[in-house]
C-alpha cells in the first residue's frame, strides 16, 4: 500500500483538514486549559453575576460570577473524554460482535444477535439509574453505563456487512488459499467494514456527549461545581431569558466538537478508502 | 491414465428452513449423486444451465462447501476427510479463478499484495515472494505498472488476469475455472483463454472448465460432462459430444448455441420449451421429461442410469437405442 499516496489524499482532502483543524483545537486547549483560561473554573464572584460577554469576561458570567469562558475551556477535557471513552467502547464491543456473528452465522449469530436486541431494548436512563443508585454519582460510571448500552447499532451494521463480505469470491478465494478464519476476518473483512464503523463512530461521538448531558442535568452524572459543558447549559436554561450566553456558548463549543470530529471522519473514510 | 480428481456419488443438499420457526424444512439438491474423475493434464468442461450445480462441484472440491454424502478424491487425499493441515497442503496444490473478476481480489489491497498472499501463506521470504510476483505477472501479461494499482482501477481484462496469476503463482498441478469469461467482452475473452491454453502447456496444469458458452467449451476441453439439475446426464469426449449427442438435453444445449455459418440458420432445430423446475422439488422420473419431446411414460415413472455407450462415453436416457439425435447435427 502506497503510504505516500494516503498522505497526499490526506493533504487534498479539504472535509478531513477542516475537521482536523476544529478536532486539534479542541484537544490543544484540552491539554493546555490552565494556560488558557484566565480564571479557575470554580473562582466564584458573586458580586460579578450576569455579566453579559465583553472585554472583561469574553463569554461573561454565570448566576455565581464564574468566568463562563475559562469553565468552557476547562469543559473541553470532559468532553473529550466523555467522547472518546464511549467511542472506544462502542467501537470494540460493537465492531467484535458484529464480525462474530456476521461471519461464523449460526448459534452463534443467534445468540449474539439476542444480545444486541436485548441490549438495544435497554433505555440508557434507567441504567445508569440503576448503576448510580448502587454505586452513586459519577461522571465515569454514567459514560460506561451509556457506553454499554450503544454499541447495539454499531454491531448490527458491521454484522449485516460482514454477511454480505463473507460470500465475496475474494473471501471464497481467501478460503481456498488456506487464510484462517481468524485471518480472513482481520485481513479481508474488517478493513472493509472500516468506512461505515468510521461514519458511523463520528456520528455516535456528538449524540454520546449530549446523552451523558442529560443524565448529568438529572444529578447521576457531573456534579457542580463541575463545568461539563451538559452541566453549563441545563444550569444556563434557569436564567435563559436573563442571560442566555450561559447556554448559548457550551452549546456553541458542542458544535464545534461535533462538526470537527464528523467532517474529520468522513475525510478519514474517503481517504482509507482505495476507490475514491 | 491417472486420475487426479475422483468424485464419487458426490450429493451435496441445502437445508432451506421456512415456516414457523423454520420447522418446516425443505432441501435443494444442488448436486445429486454425480461421479466423475479429471485425468491429469486434461481439461474437464461441465455445461448446463444456471442451477445445473456446476458451480457447487466447482467449490466441493477445494471443500468450499462441504458434501452431504459421497467422496472426493484429490490425487489420491480424500478431500471430505481431511485434517485441517491436510486439506491447506492440498488446497495449495489447487487454484480457483472465479466468475466475476470485479470482486475476486480483495479491494482494500493492490493487485500485487493479492498475488504475493499465497506465497506468503506458504512461507515464502518476502523477497522471493516479490520476485515471484513479478514473474508470474509477466506471465500473465500484466504490466508492472499493474502491480501497484488497486482493482478497481484495472479493467475486466486486467482483473481476470490478476485472479488468474494469484491462482498458479503457488504453481499448482489443477486449477479450477469457474466461468472465468464469462463477465469479459468477447476480445478479451480470446486473450484470456489463449493465456489458459499457454498456461497448461507450460505448466502442465489440469483444468476443471466451468461454463455454459459451448463454443468456448468446445474450444478448450477434452472431455465435457453436461449437467441437469444436480445430474450429470451426459459425458463424453468433445469431439464424439458434438458429432453424436446421446441425451436430448444435449442435443438442445448443442442446438441453443447459434451457428458460426450464417448460412445454417435454417437448419433443424431442437430446442426444450419452458424454463427448468425448481430444484426443491425436481419431477420425478427423469428430470427432463417435462421439458422433453421424446419423453414417454417411462421417463415420467423411472430414473434412467448412466449408462456407457462405449469408449467413456456416458448418458442417462431411456431413449436412446430408439432415437437417432444425429439427425440434426
Amino acid at each position: 500500500m502506497s503510504r505516500k499516496r494516503t498522505y497526499l489524499k490526506a493533504a487534498k482532502n479539504g472535509m478531513f483538514i477542516t475537521g482536523t483543524v476544529l478536532f486539534l483545537t479542541v484537544l490543544l486547549v484540552a491539554v493546555f486549559a490552565d494556560r488558557i483560561a484566565p480564571h479557575k473554573y470554580d473562582e466564584m464572584n458573586i458580586e460579578k453575576a450576569f455579566i453579559p460577554p465583553g472585554r472583561a469576561y469574553l463569554f461573561g458570567t454565570d448566576e455565581f460570577g464564574r468566568c463562563l469562558f475559562s469553565r468552557i475551556i476547562y469543559g473541553s477535557r470532559i468532553a473529550l473524554k466523555i467522547g472518546l471513552m464511549v467511542v472506544a467502547i462502542q467501537i470494540s464491543v460493537g465492531v467484535s460482535v458484529g464480525l462474530l456473528a456476521g461471519y461464523f452465522g449460526g448459534k452463534l449469530d443467534m445468540i449474539l444477535s439476542f444480545i444486541t436486541d436485548l441490549t438495544w431494548a435497554m433505555p440508557p436512563v434507567v441504567l445508569s439509574l440503576a448503576i448510580v443508585t448502587v454505586l452513586g454519582p459519577s461522571l465515569e460510571r454514567v459514560v460506561v453505563s451509556t457506553a454499554l448500552v450503544s454499541w447495539p447499532g454499531c454491531a448490527r451494521m458491521v454484522r449485516s456487512k460482514t454477511q454480505s463480505i463473507k460470500n465475496m469470491p475474494f473471501v471464497e478465494a481467501a478460503r481456498a488459499l488456506g487464510e484462517s478464519d481468524l485471518s480472513i476476518i482481520v485481513r479481508y473483512i474488517l478493513p472493509n467494514t472500516l468506512g461505515i464503523v468510521i461514519v458511523l463512530t463520528t456520528l455516535q461521538l456528538p449524540g454520546a456527549i449530549l446523552s451523558t448531558t442529560g443524565l448529568s442535568f438529572l444529578g447521576l452524572g457531573s456534579q457542580p461545581p463541575s463545568p461539563d459543558w451538559g452541566l453549563i447549559l441545563s444550569e444556563g436554561v434557569n436564567y435563559v431569558s436573563k442571560a442566555p450566553w450561559i447556554s448559548i456558548f457550551p452549546g456553541l463549543a458542542l458544535i464545534y466538537t461535533a462538526v470537527g470530529f464528523n467532517l474529520m471522519g468522513e475525510g478519514l473514510r474517503d481517504i482509507l478508502d482505495p476507490r475514491t | 491414465m491417472e486420475a487426479l480428481v475422483e468424485l464419487e456419488r458426490v450429493k451435496k443438499h441445502f437445508v432451506i428452513r421456512d415456516g414457523i420457526l423454520g420447522r418446516r424444512r425443505r432441501f435443494v439438491h444442488a448436486v445429486d449423486d454425480v461421479s466423475l474423475s479429471i485425468v491429469r493434464g486434461e481439461t474437464f468442461g461441465i455445461v448446463g444451465e444456471s442451477g445445473s450445480g456446476k458451480t457447487t462441484i466447482a467449490r466441493i472440491i477445494p471443500r468450499l462447501v462441504n458434501v452431504t454424502s459421497g467422496s472426493v478424491k484429490f490425487s489420491g487425499i480424500d478431500i471430505c476427510r481431511a485434517s485441517g493441515r491436510e486439506l491447506m497442503l492440498a488446497r495449495r496444490r489447487m487454484g480457483i479463478v472465479f466468475q466475476d473478476p470485479a470482486s475476486s481480489l480483495n479491494p482494500r489491497v493492490t493487485v500485487a499484495a493479492s498475488i504475493q498472499r499465497p506465497l506468503q501463506l506458504a512461507g515464502l521470504p518476502a523477497k522471493e515472494a516479490r520476485d515471484r510476483v513479478r514473474e508470474v505477472a509477466e506471465l500473465v501479461n500484466l504490466g508492472t505498472e499493474v502491480l501497484d494499482k488497486f482493482p478497481h482501477e484495472l479493467s475486466g481484462g486486467q482483473q481476470q488476469r490478476a485472479s488468474i496469476a494469484r491462482a498458479i503463482v503457488l504453481r499448482p498441478e489443477f486449477v479450477i475455472l469457474d466461468e472465468p469469461t464469462s463477465a469479459l467482452d468477447v476480445s478479451v475473452q480470446a486473450q484470456v483463454l489463449n493465456l489458459l491454453l499457454d498456461l497448461q502447456q507450460r505448466f502442465s496444469l489440469t483444468y476443471l472448465f466451468i461454463s455454459h458458452n459451448l463454443p468456448v467449451v468446445r474450444y478448450l476441453c477434452d472431455r465435457i460432462a453436461v449437467m441437469y439439475l444436480g445430474k450429470l446426464v451426459e459425458l463424453a469426449s468433445t469431439g464424439v459430444l458434438y458429432r453424436e449427442p446421446l441425451h436430448p438435453y444435449s442435443l438442445a444445449l448443442l442446438m441453443a448455441a447459434p451457428p458460426p455459418d450464417p448460412k445454417m440458420r435454417n437448419r433443424r432445430r431442437f430446442i426444450l420449451t419452458g424454463d427448468p423446475p425448481s430444484l426443491t422439488n425436481p419431477p420425478q422420473g427423469c428430470r427432463l421429461h417435462p421439458r422433453c419431446q421424446f419423453a414417454v411414460e417411462r421417463c415420467r415413472v423411472e430414473e434412467p442410469e448412466l449408462r456407457d455407450y462405449g469408449s467413456g462415453h456416458l448418458a442417462a436416457c431411456h431413449r436412446i437405442g430408439d432415437l437417432d439425435l444425429g439427425f440434426a447435427m
